[in-house]
């Protein structure tokens, strides 16, 4: 965090193969990607907002909303799926009273589900900001947030 | 300096620390290891090693494909064989800090190898144990034994000759050499790598661009993750030997974002590259320039797909575009541009490195090589494997798996990703080869096994993949886009108790059309997950369909939990944990489950001592089951 727009767009010479780094380091910096960052985009690259908003909703890693301080991917690759991960989704859901793709109302915590985290040997797991929980169960939910909790 | 200095300086380096004066450990810390606790693991062993006021190094090595006994710490004392030790507890650290390190005890049990013959009695050497035994390791040969942020670990062993040997060949040569060793791309497709180099050499353009595709994006799969972080540059030299086999001046590596420690080392490792002048202008003096840059994914597993890849690159939309022409002679901004996994980069710097002969000496007529797969789910020891291609289920299941988690029966192995398919019991002799697994009706993907075994409901299975697919279909295809919607509205209804008789039927039909109307290869092997599971297990379908119950007692809508009165010690866990207070009981009251209200979570199916085992989950007809949940109530 820290950087503001103008220091980021510094970085980039403002081609078109840049468009998803600049995205992804405003969203880096921010947490999401607020609107008034698509339009200084927009105006710094020349393309369209509405084509920045094309390739920004393609990607399943942008998103428009604030997020949580803490914020957990549950994976849902195949072999966590295989080893009860909906049920982990589920528990984590009821424990912290959000769905899936929600923050909860006090910008505490984020709930996303990913693809896969590759960590597929000792599921299933979860990230929790960047670090990889793994074999997880029921029980561990509460711990999740407690062990993490500043 | 010059690279027979860099050589002998890496040797030096490298050398003392496996033949160190002090103590040397070293600790498994890729994403598995870091996951299963290596970091505190690491630091306690700092802290007891301080206490005694004894010298010590650590080094962070990457993964060494033993998933399933992380963290593993390898204690190398001064004048004995380096010792792993696997599945390591702070307890356990501090242990082996004082039995073996001080006390010089080895504590036999903790140990899953060492790493000379002979060295320490009843220990096996580790490449004897069963795991590692049936296996084959070039790819994977310094994954776990060499330092990833440490170039000169790779370079003291042959890292960077096998680029050296190429410069010393013209581009055409080296092309032959690919050629001659059989080499087959390991993302999936199969296709020759030497021919797609030959493509972009023999193309006029003064421009071209070489793309290492690192966005492992099959569930189940992390191959290319753990050898990017275990040993990253294992994949840089192949992306250098393939710019200067084909021309390039100019290089992406593509990686997912959800893999930061694998980028973490990938711009380290670029870092080093160029402090050593292995990258930029006139690399080690040869004339030869040549530049990475790294391009991280955004989260869309259609990007895998190379014209895909390409638009994300160039900042578009990542959708896949009609082939020909070719991404060899219009790719990445128009220009000639090769596209190679990780793991084919990484085979072409093995290759380089040793002789097109060593690398064909494995594998079968038609595919050559090793082959690296993530074995994960319902197996004893997950973790990644390296076996020559032409190896089959069985032996990579049964004796490099152990066999099936908890001694359980085995149903099926998912091969090749949401592309792939479900090969039951009567496949398990199969061999492990691009063209023994497409007549099976599965294909040999990126490397993903997914083991299932009775507890995984083969259409919940078909279910899962529609939805991956689905979800991350692009949408420019309407069959891909409505079809697979429209399957996986069927495929949930069955898997809710409410498929209808023609359901099956109405599937492969829809099938059909998806894979000849798709324009890329997400649309067009979509549907291969549901058909192989309706040609190898039609009565699962049938039992949901017509039956109303799921025999594996996995979907949600047609099964229950039950309290077995004869087992329940009424000791109130289930009842405390249960989240919607769903369980009736008390202390010496045999608790019930009140149907009505239990949301079917599986928490006191899981809370429940293994012991008394008293809550089951039962799956019947219809009728029945509500007569069992009355029966229930009434007590």
């Amino acid at each position: 965090m820290g950087k503001d727009l103008r220091e980021i767009l510094s970085f980039y010479k403002g081609d078109r193969s840049n468009l998803i780094p600049i995205l992804q380091d405003i969203q880096a910096n921010f947490g999401y990607l607020p609107e008034n960052a698509i339009l200084e985009i927009s105006k710094f690259t020349k393309i369209p907002e509405s084509e920045i908003y094309g390739v920004a909703t393609f990607y399943a890693q942008f998103r428009f909303t604030p997020i949580g301080k803490k914020h957990i991917m549950v994976c849902e690759g195949t072999a966590c799926h295989v080893k009860g991960a909906d049920q982990i989704m589920e528990g984590i859901e009821r424990y912290l009273d959000i769905k899936e793709g929600e923050t909860t109302p006090d910008l505490e915590c984020s709930l996303e589900s990913v693809a896969c985290l590759g960590c597929c040997a000792l599921a299933p797991c979860a990230m929790v900001n960047e670090k990889v929980e793994s074999n997880l169960t029921l029980k561990d939910i509460k711990k999740l947030f407690s062990k993490n909790s500043k | 300096m010059n690279f027979s200095e860099m050589i002998q300086q890496a040797k030096e380096e490298y050398n003392s620390l496996y033949q160190n004066e002090e103590l040397v450990i070293l600790i498994g810390s890729a994403t598995c290891g870091n996951s299963a606790g290596a970091s505190i693991v690491s630091s306690t062993i700092q802290e007891e090693l301080e206490k005694h006021n004894i010298n010590y190094k650590i080094v962070e090595v990457g993964c060494i494909g033993l998933c399933y006994a992380e963290p593993i710490v390898t204690i190398i004392k001064p004048g004995s064989p380096a010792i792993f030790y696997g599945n390591i507890t702070p307890d356990m650290a501090v242990e082996l800090v004082d039995s073996y390190i001080i006390n010089n005890d080895p504590l036999l049990d903790y140990a899953l190898g060492t790493f000379e013959d002979g060295g320490i009695d009843k220990i096996p050497h580790i490449f004897d144990i069963p795991v590692l035994k049936p296996q084959v390791r070039m790819i994977l040969r310094n994954c776990g034994f060499i330092d990833p942020k440490n170039i000169l670990h790779y370079i003291a062993n042959e890292g960077y000759s096998g680029f050296v040997n190429a410069l010393g060949m013209k581009p055409q040569q080296v092309i032959q050499t690919i050629k001659k060793s059989g080499l087959r791309g390991r993302g999936g497709a199969g296709f020759p790598t030497w021919q797609k180099w030959q493509f972009c050499l023999d193309s006029a353009e003064k421009t071209k661009y070489i793309i290492c595709n690192a966005d492992e994006g099959d569930p189940g799969a992390f191959m290319n993750r753990s050898l990017l972080e275990s040993d990253p540059h294992s994949a840089l030299e192949g992306l250098l030997i393939a710019a200067y086999a084909t021309g390039a001046k100019a290089g992406y590596i593509y990686c997912r974002a959800e893999y930061p420690l694998a980028l973490e080392r990938l711009k380290h490792a670029i870092m080093q590259m160029r402090e050593f002048r292995l990258l930029g202008d006139n690399i080690l003096d040869s004339g030869f320039s040549f530049d990475i840059e790294i391009k991280e994914g955004a989260g869309a597993f259609v990007c895998g797909e190379e014209t895909a890849l390409i638009a994300s690159i160039e900042g578009r939309r990542g959708m896949p575009r009609t082939r020909p022409p070719f991404p060899s002679t219009s790719g990445l901004f128009g220009k000639p541009t090769v596209i190679n996994n990780v793991e084919t980069l990484a085979s072409v710097s093995l290759i380089m490195q040793k002789s097109p002969h060593e690398f064909a000496e494995y594998g079968t007529r038609q595919s050559k090589g090793t082959k690296t797969f993530s074995l994960v789910g319902k197996v004893k020891k997950t973790g990644l494997i390296e076996v020559p291609l032409g190896t089959t289920l069985r032996e990579v299941i049964y004796d490099i798996g152990g066999g099936i988690q908890n001694d359980g029966d085995f149903k099926a192995v998912q091969i090749g990703g949401p592309s792939g398919g479900c090969l039951p019991e009567s496949f398990i002799d199969t061999p492990i080869d691009y063209d023994s697994l497409n007549l099976a009706g599965a294909i040999m993907g990126s490397g993903g096994l997914v083991v299932m075994d009775q507890n995984t409901c083969m259409v919940d299975v078909a279910r899962y993949f529609l939805e991956f697919t689905q979800k991350e279909s692009c949408g420019k295809c309407v069959p891909c886009r409505l079809g697979t919607k429209q399957m996986l509205d069927i495929l949930v209804d069955i898997t809710e108790g409410k498929g209808k008789p023609n359901d099956i039927n109405l599937l492969v039909e829809l099938a059909e059309a998806i894979k000849l109307a798709s324009l890329c290869g997400l649309g067009q092997t979509a549907p291969n997950p549901v058909l192989t599971t309706i040609r190898f297990f039609k009565d699962e379908y049938g039992a949901h369909i017509q039956e109303r119950m799921c025999p594996s007692l996995l979907c949600r809508e047609l099964i229950s939990y039950i309290v077995l009165p004869d087992k329940c010690q009424s000791c109130m866990l289930c009842l405390k944990s249960c989240p919607v207070d769903a369980i009736i009981g008390g202390k010496k009251q045999i608790h019930v489950i009140d149907q009505t209200k239990c949301i079917k979570c599986g928490t006191c199916f899981e809370v429940c001592s293994e012991k008394f085992a008293a809550v089951e989950k039962v799956s019947k007809t219809k009728g029945k089951n509500e007569k069992l949940d009355d029966e229930k109530i009434d007590k």
